[in-house]
C-alpha cells in the first residue's frame, strides 16, 4: 500500500481539471468498454468496427478525434490508423466524429503529474494510468498540450488492426478458407488465388460478427507509413484555396451576424441605443448577448458595419484597468508569500549566498490564428446544432446544452477546419455568443463572424508573468539556482470560471517549463505564486512553459556567464537525462558550436523539456548597424518516433518562428480596461522579412513517443536573449524584446 | 453592378462602398479569399485585378475597374497553377488559411519577375502574415515556381 497510497494522497494535490470527482467510483467504470458513438447514426450495411473505423459502400472513413488547427492532427491520426487497417491514404476520408466520450485524452493528464516527464519508473507510470483512467471516466476530448501522437500512437494503430482482422474473420467467413490463408493491401482482403474482395464489400459481414480484439501490432520494422515523409490528407485543399473552414460554412436560409462584447472583459453592457442601425440595408435584427450586443444581417460585412454603429455604454472591467497595476499585483503575490507549490526544493537554497539576481517579465499575449472565431448555430425546438472548429467538443455541447435547456443528446457539434488556434479554440464564447442570437432567430442558421478587433479585445491572453532569480556559481561551475514565479491562474480563470471545472491544487501551469527540467543543480528550487485574479487568460501554444523556458534558461545562461562557463558545456555537465543531453549535442554539432563568429555576429542556446519534450535550440543573429537581423536557427527535438519527416519539421520551424516572433515583437497591454492592441498592424508575430533560416531534427532515442506542436516555442526567446547579450553586452529582461532592442 | 470574376460576368446588387472580399464572399459564394484582419494587414484576401495583387478587403467593390482573378480562378486541383503545384510539392500549408493569399501574392511576384532574389521574396511576400510560421517553405515554393514557370 505504501507507496501507492502516497501517490493516491498526492493526487489531490495536483492541479488537474481530471480529478474533480471521478475517483470514488472510478476504477469499476473505467473497467467497462465506452459504448461506441458511431453505433447510434449506422445505415444498413455500414460497419462501425471501432470508434476509429467507419467502412460503408462509400468507401473507408477514419474517425480523427483530435482536431485539426493546421498541425496535420487529421493526417497523423489516419495514418496511424492506416498503418494496421491496411489502406493508404489516398483512399480513404478523415472525419472528426462526434463528440464522444469515446474519445477521451489519456495524455493530457501527463502534464499535471507531480513526475518530470523524464521519470518513467513505477511510481510515475502508475500515476499517468491513474489519471488517464480518470480522463477517460470523464470523457475528456480534448485536443492540446502535444498529446495527439502520444495519445494515439498505440491506440490508433491497435483501432486499425482490430478492424483489419474483423474484415479478415469476415472474409474467412464470406469464402470459407481460414484467416491465416488471408493478406491484406491497399483496403482489401487479397486470397490465396489474388482475388481481393474490397473493404467495402465485407462492411455488411463484418458489422454481424464479433469484432476480432486480440490484436497484435507489427513491429517497426514493418511499417509502411510511419516514419516515412507523408502527403497530409489536406494538402491538395490548402494549396489550391478549396479547403473550407469553419468562416466558410454557408446553409441554406443562413443569415450573417456580427457581435460587440465589453471590450472590458466580464464587465457586462450597462445600455445600448441601435437607432442608428434603422433603415441599414440588409439588416434583419438587434439581439442583446450576454455583456453585449449583437446584429444578424444578410451578408457579413453589412452586420459588422451596423453592430459598430450601435452606440454602446460599458461597464468597468472587474480587474485592474491600467497595465502596471497588473505588474503590481504580481510582485505584491511574491512579496507577501502567497505561495502556490513550491515542485522542487533540492539542497539548501536559502543557505547560498546569491552572487547573480534577475527580475524577467512576460507580457500578456493574444492567441490571434488567421481565421477569427466564428460558429454556425441552428436552433429549433427539437435539436441544437453547432458547427465550428473547436478543440473542446464535449464541453462546448454540454454549454450550449445548459444555454438552451435542451439534452445533451439533442445538442449536435459538428467540428470543422480551423484555420489556427494556438490554444484560442479551447475557449467557447463564440458558440454561446451564436447560439443566444440563434435562439432568438429559431429555425434560421445563424453565422456568427467575430470582426479582428472584436477577436483581438476578446481574447483570453496568456497569462502575465513575473520572475525572480537568485543564483550562485562556484569555481566555474552553476551551484545554486532559485527560481519564484508569479502569474494569475490559468486554471482558475478558463477551467473553474469558465467550464465550471474547479481545479483543486496547485496549478502547475504557473511553474510548467520550470521545476522539472533535467538539470542536476545542487541547490535547485522552484517556487509558484498564485496571483489574483487579473484579465482573463488562457491556455497560449506551449502554456506556462512559453514563459518560463525564457525565464528558466535566461536565467541559467546568466548563471553560465557569470561563471565563465560555455552554456552547451555546462548545461552538458548538469543534465540528468541522457535523450535530453543528446538534444543539447545534436543542436551543438548541427550548429558547429563553439567556432569563430565574424565580429558583428553572436550566437545564443537554449533548451527546454516541455510536454514530454526536450527541445534544444542554438541561434545566430547579426548586430547590424540599423539593428538586430536573425540569421539562422538549429533546432532538435526528441520525440521517440518522428511519425511524418515533412510535416514534423514544418511544426518545429513554426514553433521557432512562433517563439521568436512573440518573443520580438509582440504583446497586449491594459489601459482603461481594454487591449491596447486591436488588429495585426500592432500585434502581428513574425513576417516573412525577419524569418531565420530554421535547420530541424528529429530526434529518436528513447522507447516512449511524445508531440512536437508546442516544445519549440518555449526556447526560441531565451536563445535569441543569449544572442543578444553576447552581441551587445545587455541582456534581454522581458519580453518583446522590441522594447528595449532594435530588429531589422 | 457588373463584375467579372474568373472569367465569369456577374451582375451585383450592393453598396459601391462594399470591401470587394465580402461581395466576392458573401454574395458571389466564392471562399478562397479569406478575412483576417479587414485593414490590410495580413493579406488572406488577396485577389488579383487586371492581374494585379490588391488586398480586397480594403477595396471598395465600386472602384474596381478590371478582371478579378481569385484563388480558385488561378488554377485548381485538377489543373494547377505552377505556384499551386508548388505548395503541393513543398507542403507548405500548416493551418492554410492564408496560404490563398499567399499564392496570389507569389503568382503577382513571378509575373512581374521571374528570378526573384531573397530580397525580393522577402519585399514582395511580408505583407502576407502566416501565423503557423511557414515562411521558410513559402520561400522554397515561389523558388521553386519560379523554375518551373522559366521552364514551361
Amino acid at each position: 500500500m505504501g507507496r501507492i497510497g502516497t501517490i493516491a494522497r498526492r493526487t489531490f494535490l495536483v492541479g488537474s481539471a481530471a480529478l474533480l470527482g471521478g475517483v470514488a467510483f472510478g476504477y469499476y467504470k473505467y473497467k467497462q468498454p465506452v459504448d461506441n458513438p458511431l453505433d447510434d447514426d449506422l445505415a444498413q450495411g455500414e460497419a462501425a468496427l471501432t470508434p476509429y473505423v467507419l467502412i460503408n459502400a462509400d468507401g473507408v472513413t477514419l474517425i480523427t478525434p483530435r482536431a485539426d488547427k493546421g498541425q496535420g492532427a487529421y493526417s497523423v491520426q489516419a495514418a496511424l490508423i492506416a498503418e494496421e487497417l491496411d489502406v493508404e491514404l489516398d483512399q480513404i476520408k478523415v472525419d472528426p466524429g462526434p463528440p464522444s466520450a469515446a474519445y477521451w485524452n489519456t495524455a493530457i493528464a501527463d502534464e499535471g503529474v507531480p513526475f518530470p516527464s523524464t521519470d518513467r519508473g513505477m511510481a510515475a507510470e502508475t500515476m499517468r494510468g491513474f489519471m488517464g483512467a480518470v480522463i477517460k471516466l470523464m470523457g475528456m476530448q480534448i485536443t492540446g498540450g502535444s498529446t495527439t501522437v502520444p495519445d494515439g500512437f498505440e491506440k490508433l494503430r491497435v483501432a486499425g488492426a482490430v478492424a483489419r482482422e474483423t474484415l479478415k474473420a469476415a472474409a474467412a467467413e464470406a469464402s470459407g478458407l481460414s484467416v491465416t490463408q488471408l493478406k491484406t493491401e491497399r483496403g482489401a482482403v487479397v486470397l490465396p488465388d489474388g482475388k481481393r474482395i474490397p473493404y467495402e464489400a465485407l462492411a455488411q459481414k463484418a458489422a454481424e460478427i464479433e469484432p476480432v480484439t486480440d490484436v497484435t501490432l507489427r513491429p517497426s520494422t514493418q511499417w509502411r507509413l510511419v516514419g516515412k515523409p507523408m502527403q497530409r490528407v489536406d494538402m491538395v485543399a490548402k494549396s489550391t484555396g478549396t479547403q473550407a473552414y469553419g468562416i466558410d460554412l454557408r446553409m441554406e436560409g443562413m443569415v450573417h451576424a456580427a457581435v460587440r462584447v465589453n471590450p472590458r472583459k466580464g464587465g457586462g453592457m450597462i445600455s445600448f441605443d441601435a437607432s442608428a442601425v434603422d433603415g441599414m440595408r440588409g439588416v434583419q435584427k438587434v439581439i442583446p448577448v450576454t455583456g453585449g450586443v449583437g446584429v444578424v444581417a444578410d451578408n457579413t460585412w453589412r452586420a459588422f458595419q451596423a453592430v459598430d454603429a450601435i452606440d454602446v455604454e460599458w461597464g468597468a472591467a472587474p480587474y485592474p484597468a491600467e497595465q502596471d497595476e497588473h505588474w503590481q499585483a504580481l510582485a505584491d503575490t511574491i512579496d507577501a508569500g502567497d505561495v502556490d507549490a513550491t515542485p522542487r526544493d533540492d539542497g539548501d537554497v536559502d543557505g547560498i549566498s546569491a552572487t547573480v539576481e534577475a527580475e524577467f517579465r512576460a507580457p500578456y499575449l493574444a492567441h490571434a490564428p488567421l481565421e477569427p472565431m466564428n460558429a454556425t448555430v441552428l436552433v429549433t425546438d427539437s435539436r441544437v446544432d453547432v458547427w465550428t472548429g473547436n478543440q473542446i467538443p464535449r464541453m462546448t455541447q454540454a454549454s450550449v446544452a445548459k444555454m438552451t435547456g435542451m439534452e445533451l443528446d439533442d445538442v449536435h457539434v459538428h467540428i470543422l477546419m480551423m484555420g489556427g488556434s494556438f490554444g484560442h479554440r479551447l475557449e467557447d464564447e463564440v458558440v454561446k455568443r451564436a447560439a443566444e442570437m440563434a435562439m432568438a432567430m429559431k429555425g434560421t442558421p445563424v453565422k456568427l463572424t467575430y470582426k479582428r478587433e472584436e477577436d483581438t479585445a476578446q481574447d483570453f491572453t496568456r497569462p502575465i508573468a513575473l520572475m525572480r532569480g537568485r543564483g550562485a556559481v562556484t569555481d566555474g561551475k552553476v551551484t545554486a539556482m532559485d527560481i519564484q514565479v508569479a502569474a494569475p491562474s490559468i486554471m482558475d480563470s478558463q477551467m473553474a470560471e469558465r467550464q465550471g471545472f474547479p481545479v483543486p491544487g496547485p496549478d502547475t501551469t504557473i511553474t510548467q517549463g520550470l521545476w522539472d527540467q533535467p538539470y542536476a543543480i545542487p541547490n535547485y528550487r522552484v517556487t509558484g505564486f498564485r496571483a489574483p485574479k487579473l484579465g482573463p487568460v488562457s491556455s497560449w501554444r506551449s502554456v506556462g512553459a512559453s514563459q518560463n523556458g525564457f525565464f528558466h534558461e535566461n536565467f541559467l545562461n546568466a548563471l553560465i556567464h557569470e561563471a565563465g562557463a560555455d552554456p552547451v558545456e555546462e548545461r552538458l555537465r548538469l543534465m540528468t537525462d541522457d535523450p535530453s543531453r543528446k538534444t543539447l549535442e545534436a543542436v551543438a554539432e548541427m550548429s558547429g558550436w563553439g567556432g569563430e563568429l565574424a565580429a558583428n555576429k553572436a550566437r545564443g542556446v537554449a533548451f527546454c523539456l516541455s510536454f514530454g519534450t526536450p527541445c534544444a535550440q542554438v541561434i545566430e543573429i547579426t548586430n547590424g548597424e540599423d539593428g538586430i537581423k536573425l540569421d539562422k536557427v538549429w533546432v532538435a527535438a526528441e520525440v521517440g518516433k518522428v511519425v511524418d519527416p515533412v510535416n514534423f519539421e514544418n511544426l518545429v520551424a513554426g514553433g521557432v518562428i512562433w517563439g521568436l516572433g512573440h518573443a520580438i515583437n509582440s504583446q497586449i497591454t491594459y489601459a482603461d480596461g481594454m487591449a491596447e492592441q486591436e488588429n495585426f498592424w500592432d500585434f502581428e508575430g513574425l513576417r516573412n522579412y525577419q524569418t531565420p533560416e530554421i535547420i530541424v531534427r528529429g530526434m529518436e532515442n528513447r522507447g516512449y513517443v511524445t508531440g512536437v506542436g508546442e516544445p519549440p516555442v518555449p526556447p526560441a526567446a531565451p536563445a535569441l536573449a543569449e544572442a543578444i547579450f553576447r552581441a551587445t553586452g545587455e541582456r534581454p529582461t522581458e519580453m518583446p524584446f522590441g522594447n528595449a532592442f532594435t530588429f531589422v | 453592378m457588373k463584375l467579372t470574376v474568373n472569367g465569369v460576368a456577374h451582375d451585383v446588387d450592393v453598396e459601391e462602398d462594399m470591401p470587394l472580399l465580402w461581395v466576392l464572399r458573401d454574395e458571389l459564394k466564392l471562399d478562397g479569399p479569406k478575412y483576417g484582419c479587414g485593414v490590410a494587414a495580413c493579406g488572406a484576401c488577396t485577389v488579383h485585378v487586371d492581374g494585379v495583387a490588391v488586398r480586397s478587403c480594403q477595396t471598395m467593390v465600386g472602384d474596381v475597374d478590371g478582371p478579378v482573378t481569385t484563388i480558385e480562378g488561378l488554377g485548381n486541383p485538377d489543373e494547377m497553377h505552377a505556384v499551386q503545384a508548388a505548395w503541393l510539392k513543398h507542403q507548405v500549408a500548416q493551418c492554410g488559411y492564408c496560404q490563398g493569399g499567399q499564392m496570389m501574392q507569389a503568382a503577382d511576384l513571378l509575373a512581374n519577375n521571374p528570378s526573384p532574389t531573397d530580397t525580393d521574396i522577402d519585399d514582395a511576400m511580408s505583407g502576407n502574415l502566416c501565423r503557423c510560421g511557414t515562411y521558410p517553405r513559402i520561400r522554397d515554393a515561389v523558388k521553386s515556381a519560379a523554375e518551373t514557370l522559366k521552364v514551361s
